[in-house]
């Protein structure tokens, strides 16, 4: 049994909520310089131009790179034979939001309720926490700041089996299309097919936390991963919707097995901002 | 191309979709229930806190100011949120509306008739944008935190026009010139 103390993991969540706000891992560089380099529209070159120099100047400043610094959600995976000390993991991971927003500067965007007191809550909590229970002594997070102006455009709906890889595709592109600019493309688009309902929106999220350049390990998801991306760039609206090539810098798929009646769908949008972190203890 | 604020009648008849401005001066910020307050003092016949005639709105709600900084990272959220909200500020005499996404039609038939203009700056280039801001202070709604109207002075900000004075629409435009085959 290994033992390990939340306040230990609460200082590591409070550092990492700053850095992925501030910081641009190399990877994220790589894939917007990439797309810098390829894009053809005047237009879009100029919004990826200013992209690319504004997670610079972030980076130098110590300040966040969009003022909507996000909701946070938490991946948690936690080895059966770990055994959490020094007080609740909910209240660790809670009060590292709440710290690392003040000392970050970062915007605190979370309202109490969504529909009858829309009062901010002051420090950014409650922060969203899924915690999947894996074997032996493994304890992982990752950490999101989710944007909402991506997450505004996002969408779940149950297929029927008869609609299919078709079925999935149409609906892909159709959000894609609703969604426009206002999801700041170049954005990433997770999908998360099978399950339930919940499920899939789970999956779709779990999607967007893969690094750049990391393809579906079944070859047909890949592929299927390559030609979703391929029809939404064919659409046009580039990066923030100016016009282009570049609608989406990355279309990534999970899956999970459903029933014989559905195929649940979900579509989780991320901006280009890519603000996410997976650290090990 | 330079601007400056209050926007005359003759430099928004000058531009057009995809221009790239400097624009520098007062803006104006508003989000959401900023525009909720205005257009219901509107609607009371109630002075506004800033008269918006010839005036520009930012739709941003910054992040908070580290010391020794004028203000936290400051780039543009969606306008459509606030169409509802927009063509009543137009016709008090709004010239200019600086946001990230496109306006629904009857925000750009509005632009079309009071003769105004929607730029457009990148999302999530905040860090950069806030470059540009040279002051800040709280005019009203203070107790709206993030969303509260600041008065800014911004030093050539980098836009793009979006929506002109004759119809024009960046976002059609843009998509309709890079769109290959049948989409689904």
């Amino acid at each position: 049994m290994r033992e390990i103390d939340v306040r230990v993991v609460q200082e590591r969540v409070r550092q990492a909520v700053q850095e992925i706000n501030i910081h641009t891992p190399e990877p994220v560089m790589i894939q917007l310089n990439q797309i810098l380099d390829n894009e053809i529209s005047p237009a879009g070159q100029a919004a990826m131009q200013d992209i690319v120099e504004n997670r610079k100047i972030a980076s130098a400043r110590q300040m966040p790179m969009c003022q909507d610094t996000g909701m946070v959600i938490f991946f948690v995976e936690l080895g059966q034979d770990v055994h959490l000390t020094g007080g609740s993991l909910h209240e660790a991971l809670t009060e590292a939001v709440k710290l690392g927003y003040q000392e970050g500067y970062l915007r605190k965007s979370v309202v109490t309720e969504p529909l009858f007191d829309r009062r901010n809550t002051g420090d950014n909590t409650p922060p969203i926490i899924h915690v999947e229970l894996v074997e032996g002594e493994q304890f992982a997070i990752t950490i999101a700041a989710k944007g909402f102006g991506a997450e505004n455009m996002s969408y779940a709906k149950v297929l029927t089996p008869a609609q299919g890889i078709k079925g999935v595709k149409a609906e892909v592109v159709r959000c894609m299309e609703e969604a426009g600019p206002n999801a700041c493309p170049p954005v990433t688009v997770g999908v998360g097919i099978g399950g339930t309902l919940e499920m899939a929106t789970i999956l779709a999220k779990k999607a967007l936390m893969r690094d750049p350049g990391n393809r579906h390990p079944d070859a047909p998801y890949a592929q299927l991963e390559l030609e979703l991306l391929d029809l939404i760039n064919q659409t046009g609206i580039g990066p923030q919707g100016w016009g282009g090539i570049f609608t989406a810098a990355d279309v990534r798929i999970e899956y999970y097995p459903t029933h014989i009646a559905a195929i649940p769908l979900a579509i989780n949008l991320d901006c280009h901002l890519q603000r996410h972190m997976r650290i090990e203890l | 191309m330079m601007i400056t604020t209050p926007l005359s009648a003759e430099v928004i008849q000058t531009l057009r979709v995809g221009m790239r401005v400097k624009l520098s001066g007062i803006v104006y910020t508003a989000r959401d229930a900023a525009h909720q307050r205005l257009t219901a003092a509107l609607a009371e016949n109630q002075p506004l806190p800033f008269d918006v005639a010839g005036q520009v709105i930012y739709y941003v709600g910054p992040s908070p100011a580290q010391p020794g900084q004028v203000i936290g990272a400051a780039g543009p959220t969606t306008a459509s949120r606030v169409d509802p909200f927009t063509p009543a500020l137009l016709e008090h005499g709004l010239k200019g509306m600086i946001g990230k996404g496109k306006r629904s039609l009857e925000v750009r038939q509005a632009i079309q008739d009071y003769q105004a203009v929607y730029f457009v700056a990148v999302g999530g280039a905040a860090a950069l944008l806030a470059d540009c801001i040279e002051s800040v202070r709280v005019i009203a709604y203070e107790d709206l935190g993030t969303e509260a109207i600041r008065e800014m002075i911004v030093e050539e900000m980098p836009l793009v026009v979006a929506n002109d004075m004759y119809g024009g629409d960046l976002f059609e435009e843009g998509q309709a010139k890079y769109q290959r085959g049948a989409t689904s």
